[in-house]
């Protein structure tokens, strides 16, 4: 597919409410390559733009899963393959006491897929993202919040989406260079 | 990247609020912000504001004490442990009660950050950046002592499980090696947290600053942050899963300190309580840490709408409930060295009361039981100096508590033979006094380089912030005013 001469028009609104309006009737008209921008988390957005849960919490889990038999595994096969020693008489798979460290190596592991986990989804660290084209999209981390359709959209038209964007009352709208 | 700055947007300075004199819970953030007034003066103290000759001050101040600090550890390196004042029946001293003291302030930031979140507390937004910090390096200066009393730190190494030609493996029985994987997750987690919660910020920072290095910096920092609604999907996603793993952890950590005194069987030692009485101490000294911290730097930034009272009178709650549950730890281990009929028991507690170090368990009833029972009232609650008086008592005391549960256990054990005084050496009050210097040059450098409040969780706690269901924009008064 050709590259399309620019990335996207981008609107701007004023408060999270009129973006979440913006995101629902752009929804509604069909686009479907769209996303948006905004200073905080908004929980409305995930329904608005109809965003698909994230797989995160399932990888976390399995990271976590890791951590624990890894955490334990380690201990019991030094403790009972490799170097097997008595102390105090104790038996050499003595694992009520391997518990504190199989269950540190859980958070660890775990904490550690959730945050690179949330990055590699994300995409990040991305330094250039063709949205920071737009000089104005720097409020985008202050008070403003921003709506793109991205050319991409099988429905996008330049003139007509243009159209259809100032129909939803932003404060401006402005094309977004590749 | 072309950012500019356009447009300037209408400001509306906050009015500063005034302190009601009878406090109905007072809010969580000052009137009249919005989204921008918020972003501006938080990320100001950064970017624009001059830094003041007294954060010179202080910072120097902080660097002498670094500088002992690394000349203390040069010359024990140099010459060994013993210039310290640990001898045979007291062997673990200073560096042991200040490895204690100093973790135990760091789970306040802990509880703060991600167990006040999972509770959806939302005054905590606006310290919960600060204490974090105060975690890392809190936890930082703990780390340090064990290190040094090893007597060879040079081999600190050893106690990780790694692949060696002496085919050894750590010693997996030992709570002391249950502490080197307790600390090193608790630092690591830590730090994942607050540095996640920072990405936004850096983002925020990255935009704003006006110098190229700042935005060079502040844009690696934030790794192309861009405030999608995608990413702050899953952003969320993550940030609440690791506070439901550091909630667990914050419990581990210094259940697993606790191990390291009550797995063995010296008498004041050998006791059950120990776990929850040390999480609740930690909490303690940590809530007292945080309000010394706190109080100060909101005078001195003025940010008095956003560090409100009801952040000082919640926090003064919390220290108040978890005072009476370290009490009533004291309580147990002096009933259960009666109750136990153990004489070894018996006599360590009789000894504690009024041996040689009795006058110090005194002092401690009096900083950790008697003092804080103050904040019962609602009047010494809403008084700011009564607050870092208590907050700062409560900080020697929970170090004399450790001070009490390491020598007075070991100073006399079962044989009056081998009884001795365990007395301080110069050398462990310049160490310990290095480590207070460290936290502060840290913790100096952190809010002049780094938003210390989470400017993004701020902006969630304003009304406008609210989407409203029928598409109605009257965000009450600012909101609607700025431009169309």
């Amino acid at each position: 597919m050709a590259r399309p001469p620019i990335y996207g028009l981008l609107a701007e609104f004023d408060s999270p409410t009129a973006l979440v309006e913006a995101a629902t009737r752009t929804r509604e008209a069909g686009y479907t390559h769209t996303d948006a921008f905004s200073p905080f988390p908004i929980e409305e957005l995930t329904e608005a733009l109809a965003l698909r849960p994230t797989r995160l919490p399932l990888l976390i889990l399995i990271g976590g899963v890791m951590g624990c038999l890894g955490g334990f595994f380690m201990q019991w096969f030094s403790a009972t393959v490799d170097y097997p020693f008595n102390i105090g008489g104790r038996p050499p798979n003595s694992w009520p006491l391997f518990m504190p460290v199989t269950f540190e190596m859980t958070v660890l592991v775990a904490g550690f897929t959730a945050v690179l986990g949330m990055l590699a989804l994300n995409g990040l660290p991305m330094p250039y993202h063709p949205v920071f084209n737009v000089p104005r999209f720097a409020l985008a981390s202050r008070d403003r919040f921003f709506l793109c359709i991205e050319a991409t959209d099988p429905q996008f038209d330049r003139q007509r989406t243009r159209q259809f964007l100032l129909g939803l009352h932003p404060r401006e709208v402005n094309e977004v260079e590749h | 990247m072309n950012h500019g700055q356009q447009q300037p947007v209408d400001e509306r300075s906050g009015t500063a609020l005034e302190e009601p004199a009878v406090p109905a819970p007072p809010p969580v953030i000052g009137p009249g912000h919005t989204f921008a007034t918020v972003t501006d003066k938080i990320s100001a103290v950064v970017l624009t504001q001059p830094t003041s000759k007294r954060w010179y001050l202080g910072f120097c101040f902080a660097t002498a004490l670094v500088l002992i600090l690394l000349y203390s550890i040069g010359y024990l390196l140099a010459v060994g442990v013993g210039i310290w004042g640990v001898n045979v029946p007291v062997g673990w001293g200073f560096a042991i009660i200040n490895f204690v003291w100093w973790i135990g302030i760091g789970h306040a930031g802990t509880l703060i950050s991600a167990i006040l979140l999972l509770l959806k507390q939302s005054w905590r937004t606006s310290i919960n950046r600060f204490a974090e910090a105060m975690t890392l390096f809190a936890v930082a200066c703990a780390a340090i002592f064990p290190v040094i009393h090893m007597g060879r730190p040079w081999f600190a190494y050893w106690m990780v499980p790694y692949p060696n030609t002496m085919g050894l493996w750590p010693q997996w029985r030992s709570p002391l090696i249950f502490d080197v994987f307790a600390v090193t997750t608790y630092f690591l987690i830590s730090l994942l947290f607050w540095y996640i919660g920072l990405i936004p910020d850096m983002a925020t920072l990255r935009d704003r600053s006006q110098s190229r290095v700042g935005r060079v910096i502040y844009g690696i920092l934030a790794m192309g942050w861009r405030g999608s609604a995608r990413h702050w999907h899953r952003y969320e996603k993550a940030y609440l899963i690791l506070a439901a793993l550091a909630t667990p952890l914050v419990v581990s950590v210094h259940t697993i300190v606790s191990f390291d005194f009550a797995v063995s069987i010296v008498p004041g030692w050998h006791t059950t309580i120990f776990p929850p009485y040390f999480v609740a101490g930690a909490l303690f000294a940590g809530f007292a840490m945080v309000l010394t911290l706190a109080i100060p730097i909101r005078a001195f930034y003025g940010l008095e709408d956003f560090i409100t009272m009801r952040h000082l009178q919640n926090m003064a709650k919390v220290m108040l409930a978890t005072g009476l549950l370290v009490v009533y730890g004291y309580l147990m281990e002096a009933f259960m060295a009666w109750y136990s009929g153990n004489e070894f028991e018996k006599s360590m507690m009789i000894n504690r009361m009024t041996g040689p170090y009795g006058w110090l368990y005194w002092l401690l009833l009096l900083c950790n039981f008697a003092v804080p029972q103050l904040l019962w009232f609602r009047r010494m609650r809403s008084n700011v100096a009564v607050l870092f008086v208590v907050a700062l008592v409560v900080n020697v005391g929970m170090w004399l508590e450790r001070f009490i549960i390491v020598v007075t256990s070991l100073h006399r054990d079962f044989l009056p033979s081998s009884w001795d005084m365990y007395y301080p050496t110069i050398w462990d009050v310049l160490t310990f006094l290095g480590t207070i210097g460290l936290f502060l040059w840290l913790l100096m450098l952190f809010v002049r380089y780094l938003p210390m409040i989470s400017i993004f969780e701020m902006r969630t706690l304003l009304p406008q912030a609210e989407v409203k269901e029928n598409g109605q924009q009257t965000a009450p008064g600012q909101h609607s005013t700025e431009g169309k």
